[in-house]
């Protein structure tokens, strides 16, 4: 049997605002995919373990504090010291459109705003991951 | 005494199901109803019609009363706005202390009625700016408030004693409404005549904002000791402002947003009980914080059911003598969450009409978000606009001229009694968990507002609940508003003044204060006067609040999605 993919939705910095986030991960959940959620106040090495304990395919990012360009490369940046440079981040909360094009730069695959529709996140991912199977 | 006549009640009876029979039957026939279910915000089925049978138990002096009188369904004052129109209070606060007071006087230039602070996320966290905790986080969501020197430069100018002043505060409540009264102070006014409101709200933290830091039990102790130094020291001062808006902003319909907030209410009125508090003599400073989302009459019949069960808890419940007591005043905003990232001047429209049952709901104060609520913090122009909007319901609509104007209506009644069934529900659900706190430790809440959170998203996600601009009248536009910007310099400001306040005060007293600030909160002493004198010596909220995590320990919630 194939191996569910595995996301992780993570919420860093002290931004509490979990709605979004929460949707999202069971959205993911109903999609077919494991997913872990780890809570708010995360550091960007938390969810760096987090991910490599949990080993999985996807990191999902939930900030609306504004504090995005700070953390995003921040926890890329701890990725990569425990070796998982290779799993897809995806950027979601409030993204003003011209902070977009550095975290692609960065190495996010998506940055979703609000009015993001759950398939859309899905479809990402499967485009994401189906990419590197090919 | 129910108004309507049972004789004609029957006679109705007998024409709606002629109608239905003849009249709706051969419209439906020729053309069916546009949608499958018609919904309300929060997924309550909404009828086609409404008569006096929706009603047909209505008692006008039970349920409605007159405004100013118990149960105050009809408004809290005999003249409501024809005496004196809602305070225009818009939230606001960015960057650092200097940027955020020059926004408040602008708006005061512009005619709004109150001031309403946002902090930013370190502060409401109890971090100084430059904790290591709080990297990238400086200034984005509102002011940074590290001590008292930046609460100063903040109403610089601004005479503290002749303006009321509300503050979005939580866990550090006590230090920032400390830090306000000694500025205050310094300007020359005596405390006792100081008016404003402190959020400081903390069980909807624990539910909704997730802004607490302690565990539910040293949180309510600091909460009950700022109700006990208002109730002493501070008679024109709202305590606390009890809080539905996050909680509706976290998923929760607006049955739960109601029931979850009293439910709150209630479990701060047995806390200062239990500490021995007269309660005549706090409960006219407890005031209420509602969310106004998108379905106009639900909103408006939610702020009248809220008022009629608080009124009749307070009696009934408590015992409450003084009517000041059963009195539900609230502040309000618009939703937050309704508005769209997409075509951003919808969103003006979206305000508009939120406002509208804001104020149709009775609402004593009111906030409006700008049209880039979902974008940034708001520009210069977009909330100019916001507070426009205020202004000209007020002034050119004409509904400020009569009290309660939709009393009466089938619908409004029928919703009203709904919402207050829908509410006695939940009260006892919460009650058979063991309370508020229990419900929270057991994570209650947070499912509640998941699964509602859920539900109205798939209805977007599936086409039954429409979003205009957002999955129907797409547009693929790019965003082209002005966008707030800040002083990029900020941070290094803000940082350079923090360190200037270490060097400049007597170290050796701030030592000594928090030492005595960590004996009091060790003890059972009102913290408030330990933390004013720590304030007074520029001791920064991040020590004050590093005590606190300290003697209190830090929480950690349940998670689950």
């Amino acid at each position: 049997m194939e191996r569910k993919v595995r996301v992780l939705v993570a919420k860093p910095g002290l931004d509490g605002h979990d709605r979004g986030a929460k949707v999202i991960a069971r959205a993911l959940r109903d999609a077919g995919y494991e997913v872990i959620y780890t809570g708010i106040r995360q550091t960007p090495q938390m969810i760096a373990e987090a991910a490599l304990q949990e080993d999985v395919d996807v990191v999902g990012l939930s900030i609306l504090s504004g504090a995005h360009m700070a953390l995003v490369p921040r926890v890329i940046e701890e990725l990569k010291k425990l070796g998982m440079e290779d799993v897809v981040i995806l950027v979601g909360g409030i993204i003003p459109d011209e902070d977009v094009p550095a975290l692609l730069e960065m190495g996010v695959a998506g940055v979703f705003g609000p009015g993001t529709l759950t398939s859309e996140i899905v479809a990402t991912i499967e485009n994401a991951l189906g990419r590197e199977l090919a | 005494m129910p108004l309507f006549n049972e004789e004609h009640l029957q006679r109705l009876s007998k024409t709606l199901n002629r109608w239905k029979e003849t009249t709706l039957r051969k419209t439906l026939e020729k053309r069916p109803e546009r949608l499958q279910k018609f919904m309300t915000t929060s997924s309550r089925p909404v009828n086609r019609l409404y008569t006096p049978l929706d009603i047909a138990d209505f008692d006008y002096e039970q349920q409605l009363g007159m405004p100013g009188e118990f149960p105050y369904t009809r408004g809290v004052h005999s003249t409501m706005y024809r005496g004196r129109l809602w305070t225009m209070r818009m939230f606001a606060g960015f960057g650092t202390a200097e940027e955020t007071n020059q926004r408040f006087k602008y708006l005061l230039e512009q005619g709004q009625t109150g001031l309403s602070v946002a902090f930013d996320m370190p502060t409401l966290y109890g971090y100084d700016t430059d904790a290591p905790e709080a990297i990238g986080e400086f200034g984005k969501c509102g002011v940074a408030i590290s001590s008292l020197a930046d609460m100063e430069v903040l109403f610089d100018g601004i005479p503290m004693g002749e303006v009321s002043t509300s503050m979005t505060i939580n866990s550090p409540a006590a230090i920032i409404w400390a830090m306000y009264i000694v500025a205050a102070e310094k300007q020359g006014y005596d405390r006792r005549i100081l008016r404003g409101t402190i959020q400081n709200d903390i069980l909807k933290e624990f539910i909704a904002q997730k802004e607490f830091i302690f565990p539910p039990d040293p949180s309510m102790r600091l909460v009950t000791d700022t109700i006990e130094f208002g109730t002493r020291e501070m008679p024109y001062w709202n305590t606390i402002s009890i809080s539905g808006y996050h909680i509706r902003e976290a998923g929760a319909t607006a049955a739960q947003e109601l029931a979850f907030t009293l439910a709150d209410g209630f479990a701060y009125v047995e806390a200062a009980l239990e500490r021995g508090l007269d309660i005549d003599a706090f409960a006219p400073r407890l005031s209420f914080f509602f969310n106004v989302h998108n379905d106009f009459f639900e909103e408006i019949a939610k702020f009248r059911a809220a008022r009629r069960i608080w009124a009749r808890a307070m009696k009934e419940k408590y015992g409450a003598k003084n009517p000041r007591s059963w009195m539900l005043r609230t502040h309000a905003q618009t939703s937050g969450a309704s508005l769209t990232a997409q075509q951003p001047e919808n969103n003006i429209v979206r305000v508009a009409i939120q406002a509208l049952a804001a104020v149709l709901g009775g609402t004593q104060s009111l906030h409006t978000n700008s049209m880039d609520e979902a974008l940034a913090l708001p520009s210069e122009k977009a909330v100019t606009i916001a507070l426009r909007t205020q202004q000209i319901i007020a002034h050119e609509s004409g509904v400020a001229h009569t009290v309660d104007p939709l009393a009466g209506s089938y619908y409004i009644e029928k919703l009203t009694d709904e919402m207050e069934e829908d509410a006695n529900r939940y009260f006892r659900q919460i009650e058979a968990l063991g309370g508020v706190v229990r419900g929270i430790e057991s994570g209650y809440f947070q499912r509640e507002l998941a699964e509602s959170a859920y539900r109205y998203q798939m209805e977007i996600d599936h086409g039954e609940r429409i979003i205009v601009g957002v999955n129907k009248y797409v547009a693929d536009e790019p965003i082209e508003i002005p966008i707030l910007e800040m002083d990029p310099e900020g941070y290094e400001r803000q940082v350079a003044r923090l360190n200037r306040v270490r060097a400049e005060r007597d170290n050796a007293a701030v030592e000594k204060a928090l030492q005595a600030l960590e004996d009091a909160a060790r003890g059972n002493d009102n913290l408030m006067y330990p933390i004013i004198e720590a304030v007074k010596v520029y001791a920064t909220l991040g020590e004050m609040m590093g005590v606190f995590r300290k003697v209190f320990g830090e929480y950690h919630e349940p998670v689950f999605f």
